[in-house]
């Protein structure tokens, strides 16, 4: 070590020594770096090959008569309908069971639950739940939901499977995003006389909307994507009929059978056109493929803007 | 947890929660030479984490409309003693009271059982560390506390959040941005909003907790202003680390040291004239 007052003076071969030394730290703090942004672009470009062959594949087939066509055993002729129909009423049942069962959860285990080994365990169960392979919900849902339940293959069943997939997914970021706002915000609700329940209502819930809304969404661009758990419990590849309308024309007006129709998604329409022999059907799922990036890419991108503007005016 | 910590001594003759007592008539006048009466009577206050003991039998009453300083090194149990008076510890788990803690006039046992840490907490105002305004419009930060106990009629709230504001000297710096965001606010006015916060639902007892040590000097003599100017109505119980200022704003003076309390008096008394040595060495710099 050497200090400003020290009368101890360095032999010069020393200096040249750390000097020597320095350099090649730098050396290797640059070639990491390097090193880093080479994988990094690796990893895009491949990302963006995928996606470009996908578009150079299927673009052409991307129009209003392929969004608004079932499936047909003429590849020029076949459509997406009753695959995106399928897909958005997927998603609208596991968001309705994913989103307030996640959320109440992430709550009660942030905010409620007293810190034991109790509370431990769950929490260790809910990461490991995140890394569960997701045909193993589709043998779960099969059992539970389509014969212990009767709900069939269904709608209900497919988007209670995809519901029970990404409901850590939905836990683990509400908590995240509580885990955030610091303890004295909480502090203040509570030192006014707040009980928990309105310190969570008023300033909890509020001030991690962002965090919590990105979470629902990254959840749901997964669920999205997913076939197996759809396949396990028996969803149909091909359907040439929508299922029955939510809203009716006479009393009582609306209607859940829908729910409990059999359906299709878009994953296994892809899979589905993959499987066939033909140049047309595979210009067919390069372009359902495409759709699908496409709807979560655009997810993804809502995520992103959305935490923007809910935490536009949280600053800690 | 303990949502309802039970006092460990509670003295059989004591009233139930609620129920006045007419004025003060269990405090010996002999034994009080002070003019002014007790607005909070800590008796043998003991508090517990898990099995550390943290306070150690405190008796103190703090007096009616003015200011009581806290002072003492780290770790001696000053915010601890503080965060007992409107059951702060409550939210955490691993906690035990022994003792009593009585408000007065009405003589309620705040740690008495069957006490709702909920209610005592809405007649103790608490300013902490940190400026810690809710990201909200400085209009809804002050009248939180006011929607809480239920009150929601806009032209009352107004008038209870401008009031707050102009005891907080903060009025005529915000009056024209009330729905602005209370964080575009500097410290020192974030920190007179969070008491404008705490003593706009008029309570009895305003905890300050270090207040101004996150602050420069303008702000903190403008906090130290406030706080002289608040006794008028209300009583402060305020910790500090800066002992110029427990000399400057304070009436009375506790000094604490390792969970005991050590010396309790008028704070001219106390800083001239110690009657412990601990404190003595303290206030001189000795340690600490």
């Amino acid at each position: 070590m050497h200090f400003a007052g020290d009368s101890i003076v360095l032999p010069e071969h020393f200096l040249e020594h750390q000097k020597g030394r320095a350099l090649r730290r730098k050396a290797i703090d640059r070639w990491f770096g390097r090193l880093g942004l080479i994988l990094t672009l690796g990893t895009l470009g491949v990302l963006a090959i995928l996606l470009l062959n996908l578009a150079a594949n299927g673009l052409f087939r991307i129009d209003w008569h392929f969004l608004t066509s079932f499936p047909s055993r003429r590849a020029a002729e076949a459509g997406v309908l009753s695959a995106w129909v399928g897909t958005a009423l997927l998603m609208l049942v596991t968001a309705s069971l994913a989103i307030p069962l996640g959320v109440a959860a992430g709550i009660y285990l942030e905010e409620y639950a007293p810190k034991n080994k109790w509370t431990d365990f769950v929490e260790i169960n809910i990461a490991n739940l995140a890394g569960v392979p997701s045909i193993l919900y589709g043998l779960m849902a099969l059992g539970l939901f389509v014969y212990k339940f009767r709900f069939g293959q269904s709608i209900l069943a497919g988007g209670m499977a995809l519901g029970c997939l990404v409901l850590p997914i939905v836990i683990v970021s509400t908590r995240e995003a509580l885990r955030t706002i610091p303890a004295m915000i909480r502090e203040a609700a509570f030192a006014l006389g707040a009980t928990r329940w309105q310190a969570v209502w008023h300033h909890l819930l509020p001030y991690s909307t962002g965090g919590i809304s990105t979470g629902v969404i990254l959840a749901m661009s997964r669920a999205i994507g997913e076939s197996s758990p759809l396949i396990t419990i028996g969803a149909l590849t091909f359907i040439a009929f929508l299922p029955p309308p939510a809203i009716l024309d006479h009393a009582p007006f609306v209607s859940f059978s829908w729910l409990f129709s059999p359906f299709t998604a878009l994953p296994i329409q892809m899979f589905n056109w993959v499987s066939r022999p033909g140049e047309e059907f595979q210009a067919n799922a390069a372009a359902a493929g495409l759709l699908l990036m496409v709807i979560t890419l655009g997810m993804n991108g809502a995520a992103i803007l959305l935490r923007r503007h809910a935490q536009r005016n949280i600053k800690w | 947890m303990s949502t309802q910590p039970q006092s460990l001594s509670p003295a059989k003759n004591e009233p139930l929660p609620g129920i006045s007592l007419g004025g003060r008539t269990n405090v010996d006048p002999a034994e009080d030479k002070r003019p002014v009466p007790a607005k909070v009577q800590i008796q043998e206050l003991s508090f517990f984490y898990g099995t550390h003991q943290v306070l150690r039998s405190v008796t103190l009453e703090v007096p009616k409309d003015q200011v009581t300083a806290l002072i003492g090194p780290s770790g001696c149990g000053k915010t601890t003693l503080l965060r007992c008076l409107n059951r702060m510890h409550d939210l955490y788990p691993g906690n035990r009271y022994e003792g009593s803690v009585k408000l007065q006039p009405e003589g309620i046992d705040i740690l008495g059982p069957g006490m709702d840490p909920i209610q005592v907490r809405m007649r103790f105002g608490m300013v902490f560390q940190k400026p810690n305004p809710f990201p909200k419009s400085i209009y809804e930060n002050v009248a939180y506390g006011l929607r809480l106990q239920g009150m929601s009629k806009r032209r009352e709230l107004d008038e209870r959040v401008e009031k707050a504001l102009r005891e907080a000297a903060l009025w005529d710096e915000v009056k024209s941005r009330l729905h602005g965001l209370a964080h575009n606010l500097s410290g020192g006015q974030q920190q007179r909003l969070c008491i404008a916060r705490a003593i706009a639902t008029d309570p009895d007892v305003v905890l300050f907790d270090e207040p101004t040590s996150a602050l420069d000097p303008i702000a903190t003599s403008k906090i130290e202003e406030l706080i002289v100017e608040l006794k008028k109505r209300v009583t402060v119980v305020i910790v500090t680390h800066n002992l110029q200022q427990a000399g400057r704003i304070s009436d009375m003076t506790a000094f604490m040291y390792l969970g005991e309390l050590i010396e309790f008096g008028e704070t001219n008394r106390v800083f001239t004239n110690p009657a412990k040595p601990q404190t003595e060495d303290y206030i001189s710099g000795r340690f600490g």
